[in-house]
């Protein structure tokens, strides 16, 4: 128990060095969960919010259910961490979300001793018709060799649903990433997913994310911000498909590449109805010259200008 | 304050800028008119000291320093800027972080970290755009041309620069914030700062202290406003294109129509 009382301790400083606010863990209002390795060191719920976790071998199978019309007000806070140099983490996650009902989840995944963590998220997501679900997830993993970061997301949203995923990797190693995001949008339905990800080092980046404007006027955009300095190397697949009448896609991807960076994009846009639309815009490469060139004239010098730039395009809107 | 002597610029075969030479005094406010591909943009670049730009020939000297081998970031921490015509958009960096980024190097703020100024709102209102809407706000596409433009000038404005070099800053304005480009010049001007203020509209350029017509690459008239924009508006816009006139016509008083159909010079430069 004592053990378990200070790797909670040690779990919230970790989450306050990613900018997190521990003070969220002591608020009534606020649901919570926080995960280290297989164990719950800390729960509570809000009305209408049924979260069931259960401890597996490796990680944790986790129940998330929104009752229909229930909108839970403040964000959930998720901390999922693995503090030893080494280890393994499982986190499947099966979420429901009720019709008309809403959530926003905040998820901090903290590594920040890592030497060979690996980090696996399976999630199977269903947003039943006009429901809600926002998914932000911030990862943290210190400055040594990263971690293994393999997180596989299926999601369905329902007529009318909503849904508006953020991950983002701009502190410390990444190590190896591998995300793999697959949208199935009913009628009627907007899809927002955004990935932020700064790779240096050996670092090895590759996000998938694909969306399938099933329904009718379904609405989604695909949106990728990856920066890669010393040999890292990123590939974004980002997938479009509108098969519903009047629906509508984008996908936007921008890469910015120093050093001895590599950086690949690939955006595949499918249309099979006559009356739907997608679009797509990539740039790759070296920091813009005119956006370089404006702070220049405002006194920065090249190195400020080019951190400004990419920090800039990294943080969250 | 400014001395540009004998510039030269090409890019490939294409010369640029050839040979232009003109002073911009403590206080004053010079104008460079020319139509569209006359150079004048290119030479706000070489001013300013953009990379691609950088004269093959020539000096360009500031309050006395050889600046023709400084950077871009060394000749505005001295106090040269650039306002561009088409100005860039950025991801993340809110309006009033962009409008204070230049603020620590002269006048009041002078010594202040970069971009940790506060006051903002002063030059979003001196450009007539509300602080309160704007500050927050990402300088990026969800701006307009306008918007992002008045923006551009009030970061320029806030830098509280010694020579400002505003490339077409009345370009896809409404006419009611020209009034705030007019004032912006004033204000420059009222604590002894220079504007080069480069444009096509002849109805700008008549607020200058002096003013050059530019052609192809030519600054090959330099004089009073007003005699300019007559001189454009006789000679330059009847003029079908890119001719102009040699180095040896502007020498002997003729424009490259005139010599090449051999009539007799009415106006000479």
């Amino acid at each position: 128990m004592k053990a378990h009382a200070r790797d909670y301790e040690l779990m919230l400083e970790a989450y306050s060095g990613v900018s997190g606010d521990p003070t969220v863990f002591a608020n009534d209002d606020i649901a919570h969960l926080v995960v280290h390795e297989n164990m719950v060191l800390g729960a509570h719920l809000v009305p209408g919010l049924e979260v069931e976790p259960v401890e597996t071998p490796s990680g944790i199978d986790i129940t998330l259910r929104v009752l229909p019309g229930v909108k839970i007000k403040k964000p959930v806070h998720l901390c999922f961490g693995v503090l030893p140099e080494s280890g393994e983490q499982n986190i499947n996650i099966a979420a429901e979300v009720g019709s008309d009902a809403g959530v926003s989840l905040l998820a901090h995944c903290v590594f920040p001793n890592s030497v060979s963590v690996r980090h696996n998220m399976q999630a199977k997501i269903i947003i039943a018709d006009n429901g809600f679900y926002g998914y932000d997830e911030v990862h943290f993993h210190g400055e040594r060799a990263g971690a293994t970061v393999i997180p596989r997301a299926k999601i369905t949203l329902g007529e009318g649903a909503s849904l508006r995923t953020g991950f983002q990797l701009t502190s410390g190693r990444v190590g190896e990433l591998d995300i793999d995001y697959e949208v199935e949008a009913g009628p009627g339905s907007v899809t927002e997913m955004i990935a932020r990800v700064f790779g240096y080092g050996s670092d090895k980046i590759s996000i998938r994310e694909k969306c399938v404007l099933a329904g009718e006027r379904a609405r989604g955009i695909i949106k990728s911000r990856v920066a890669v300095k010393g040999r890292a190397t990123s590939e974004v697949f980002s997938e479009m498909s509108a098969v519903g009448a009047r629906s509508r896609g984008h996908v936007d991807c921008i890469e910015i590449v120093q050093e001895e960076g590599t950086a690949r994009a690939v955006p595949v846009v499918d249309v099979f109805d006559s009356t739907a639309k997608v679009t797509h815009e990539a740039a790759i490469g070296s920091v813009d010259r005119k956006q370089l060139e404006t702070l220049m004239a405002r006194g920065l010098n090249q190195e400020q200008a080019v951190d400004l730039i990419i920090r800039g395009m990294l943080s969250p809107a | 304050m400014l001395a540009v002597s004998n510039i030269n610029l090409k890019k490939g075969d294409h010369q640029i800028i050839s040979d232009v030479s003109f002073e911009v005094a403590d206080g004053e406010v010079f104008g460079i008119l020319g139509a569209n591909g006359a150079g004048k943009s290119s030479l706000a670049y070489a001013l300013m000291g953009c990379p691609d730009y950088q004269p093959d020939h020539g000096a360009i000297t500031f309050d006395g320093i050889d600046v023709s081998g400084k950077s871009m970031d060394e000749r505005a921490r001295l106090g040269i800027t650039l306002a561009w015509q088409e100005p860039a958009r950025f991801e993340g960096i809110d309006v009033a972080g962009f409008i204070t980024l230049g603020c620590g190097w002269h006048g009041p703020d002078a010594g202040a970290k970069t971009g940790s100024v506060p006051g903002a709102d002063q030059y979003l209102e001196a450009m007539r755009l509300a602080p309160e809407e704007y500050r927050r706000r990402e300088v990026d596409r969800t701006l307009s041309g306008g918007e992002r433009k008045k923006i551009e000038l009030a970061s320029v404005l806030a830098m509280r620069p010694r020579l400002a070099i505003l490339d077409e800053p009345d370009s896809g304005i409404d006419m009611i914030s020209r009034d705030a480009i007019i004032n912006m010049i004033d204000t420059i001007r009222g604590y002894g700062g220079s504007v080069i203020l480069i444009t096509h509209e002849e109805e700008v350029i008549l607020s200058a202290d002096r003013a050059a017509l530019m052609c192809s690459g030519l600054a090959f008239k330099v004089g009073e406003p007003r005699e300019i924009v007559d001189y454009y508006r006789r000679i330059c816009r009847p003029c079908p294109g890119k001719i102009y006139p040699s180095a040896e016509d502007i020498a002997a008083g003729k424009s490259k129509k005139e010599s090449t159909s051999s009539a007799p010079v009415e106006d000479s430069p």
